[in-house]
């Protein structure tokens, strides 16, 4: 399970950076969608991978580590989606604002250079 | 009012400089925006409550005169290292000052015209201020990063006020540069979460000696990864190639109120690694402090050489922004009291300063004769907004005999009023006598003299005294070039005409500049005081983990 949660976060990390220095609008986009994917798996692997395991105390069992997965990761990550699908909202919204200012979907709003 | 009660009600207006914004952008937002007068009172009556209770902490804090963490605030009422905190201290309550002076003064600002070039201004403002609050006062990270969005994502708004694609574009870089900072940040505060299991900063920082040897590599990963999200707000070189153009485009009381954000990222530096990493850390002991000084050091370079080679005001106190934050980041660096204490005083009056020029960029065009509201200037410069037909004269206004309402009505003196601002503003930020930026000075070029041999990165105090004396007079001849091409040109020109609205916020700010001068002694003894009790952070420590919640809802204690 770390192998594989580890090579998902590197493979989509690699991409997202990718495609955030690339130079056009929609690309940087996907770029950030796709870091802030890896970075909320991330968040994940912190607290302590389990599977089947509690994040709510329950009668008759030990509170420790073994019993329970740590519940804080969770409501982290909970947190870092909604802000960062806002801000990434927010940054298409801008990104179409460009566009239909400049004519084109460089980052600079620059047209195609031959 | 005796001293109990006066102590539990003040504890409770810990939260208030977040609630108070908070509860003005809710009801700013649910009225229509035709009734701009109704939110504008709104937004003012909101802004002057938060300056009063900036002020009443300030003194508060001041008053118990004890070093170390004051205010503590638990709005879950859970006990401190679960639930949330909030924790006004010293360093908390002078930005709490500082926010609410440049809020005030931007929202005074917009007032005369520019809050119209928009439907959501005051709501984006007042969010913006409840961020910076937020962040100010915060005590855990995870709440640091929430209310670091709450600021960002008002500030994405803000800088958009106005329309125009310059503004778009600069805004499109700046919102880019900004969510790969967050991600950063993000990363960082889970590798300190993973390392130590708490996300409070004063329990990160008391569990920080015990980190075992083998985890010390992630934790300082961690740390990294977050103070260079931290810094990339701070416009440290060289992640700051975004800051000139975003606050060139932004519309003139957004920009004012800009000044501030940068200082957000160098009050994040200043407080956690002064919390996480002091001398006695052990093997963390001033982790990174050579980068500061020496990244601190080349923004400082950075900045005053792009001042010099700026043409336009906006762009020279732009980069003068920059090269306070690196001033400010480099002098945190030494880990040096007396130093720490003439950079915070150096941090007030920049601020204000900048946020003074920078309002004073718009009246200062006009006075150019790049009038703004002439419609020829809105063809060829997409810089401001088509909002001069935007509202027709109320029905009560009186009107001058070409029937214009007089609400453009020229202040006697204008080109005085202008001028003399400028050079406040310069003697300022250049840090020349007889003005606060030269006390500043004074105090941080002392501090580096009397600094024992050992302190800090070898070389680098000397090249700190260097720059500072050098660099001031690059950042004079910067400024006056500017104002040699503003006041001196022998062009024949109409006085410009200035609303009351634009000229008093900019009066203020440098107002409150001149007072730091004449309370110097006892500012320069708070800042002394919020030194010491940062790079002790002990008492920091102790107070936080000592809050309990209050034993029933709703009893007092």
């Amino acid at each position: 399970m770390e192998i594989v949660l580890s090579l998902v976060i590197g493979v989509l990390t690699a991409a997202g950076v990718w495609l955030v220095l690339r130079p056009r609008t929609f690309q940087v986009l996907v770029g950030l969608s796709l870091l802030s994917y890896a970075v909320n798996l991330f968040i994940f692997s912190v607290g302590s991978l389990a599977i089947d395991r509690e994040p709510i105390i329950q009668a008759g069992l030990q509170p420790n580590l073994v019993d329970y997965s740590d519940p804080l990761p969770q409501s982290l990550v909970l947190t870092a989606i909604v802000i960062g699908f806002a801000t990434t909202a927010l940054f298409l919204v801008v990104l179409l604002a460009l566009r239909g200012l400049s004519g084109s979907d460089h980052v600079d709003g620059a047209g195609d250079r031959p | 009012m005796n001293a109990w009660t006066s102590e539990w009600s003040m504890a409770h207006l810990v939260v208030a400089p977040v609630l108070v914004p908070l509860a003005a952008a809710g009801v700013l937002a649910a009225i229509g925006a035709q009734h701009r007068r109704v939110k504008a009172a709104i937004g003012l009556l909101s802004c002057v409550l938060m300056l009063a209770t900036a002020v009443a902490l300030l003194l508060w804090v001041d008053g118990q005169d004890r070093p170390g963490a004051f205010g503590v605030y638990l709005p879950g009422n859970w006990p401190a290292p679960f639930g949330i905190v909030l924790v006004a201290d010293r360093l908390s309550a002078m930005m709490l000052v500082l926010v609410a002076a440049t809020g005030l003064a931007s929202l005074l600002y917009s007032l005369a015209r520019w809050h119209r070039a928009g439907v959501h201004f005051q709501v984006l403002l007042q969010l913006q201020l409840m961020g910076l609050n937020g962040a100010f006062l915060t005590a855990d990270l995870f709440n640091l990063f929430v209310f670091f969005e709450v600021l960002l994502a008002a500030s994405y708004g803000l800088l958009l006020h106005g329309g125009g694609e310059a503004r778009v574009r600069s805004g499109l870089h700046y919102i880019a540069i900004n969510l790969v900072a967050s991600l950063l940040f993000l990363i960082g505060v889970s590798l300190l979460y993973g390392v130590t299991g708490t996300l409070n900063m004063a329990d990160i920082a008391a569990k920080l000696p015990a980190v075992p040897a083998s985890d010390r590599g992630l934790l300082h990963a961690g740390a990294a990864l977050l103070a260079i999200a931290f810094l990339a707000k701070a416009a440290i070189w060289p992640m700051n190639f975004w800051l000139p153009a975003a606050y060139r485009a932004a519309s003139t009381p957004v920009a004012g109120l800009f000044a501030i954000l940068t200082k957000v990222g160098v009050y994040a530096i200043l407080r956690l690694w002064t919390l996480c990493f002091p001398a006695t850390a052990g093997g963390s002991a001033l982790f990174g402090s050579e980068a500061l000084v020496w990244g601190g050091l080349a923004t400082l370079a950075f900045g005053t050489v792009g001042m010099l080679a700026s043409h336009n005001l906006a762009r020279v106190v732009a980069f003068s922004i920059i090269g306070s934050s690196g001033t400010v980041v480099a002098a945190a660096g030494f880990d040096h009291p007396a130093l720490t204490a003439g950079a915070l005083f150096y941090l007030a009056s920049a601020t204000l300063a900048a946020a003074a020029m920078f309002l004073l960029v718009e009246l200062m065009d006009r006075a150019r004769g790049v009038d703004p509201d002439r419609p020829s200037a809105l063809i060829t410069d997409d810089r401001l907004p088509s909002f001069a037909e935007a509202e027709p004269p109320p029905i009560d206004a009186n009107l001058d005999d070409l029937a214009m309402p007089l609400v453009g009505r020229a202040i006697p003196g204008a080109v005085i009023f202008l001028s003399l601002s400028f050079l406040v503003g310069t003697l300022v930020l250049a840090g020349l006598p007889p003005l606060s930026g030269f006390v500043a000075k004074v105090a941080m070029l002392s501090a580096v003299l009397a600094m024992p041999a050992h302190t800090g990165p070898a070389g680098a105090g000397a090249l700190l005294f260097t720059l500072q004396v050098v660099l001031g007079l690059l950042a004079v001849v910067a400024l006056s070039r500017v104002g040699l091409r503003v006041f001196w040109s022998p062009e024949e020109r109409p006085p410009p005409r200035l609303r009351v609205a634009e000229s008093v916020p900019v009066a203020a700010l440098l107002g409150l500049c001149v007072a730091l001068v004449l309370a110097g002694e006892p500012a320069l003894r708070y800042m002394s005081a919020t030194a010491a009790a940062l790079h002790d952070p002990q008492h920091y420590i102790a107070t936080v983990q000592a809050a309990r919640p209050v034993a029933s809802p709703g009893g007092v204690r």
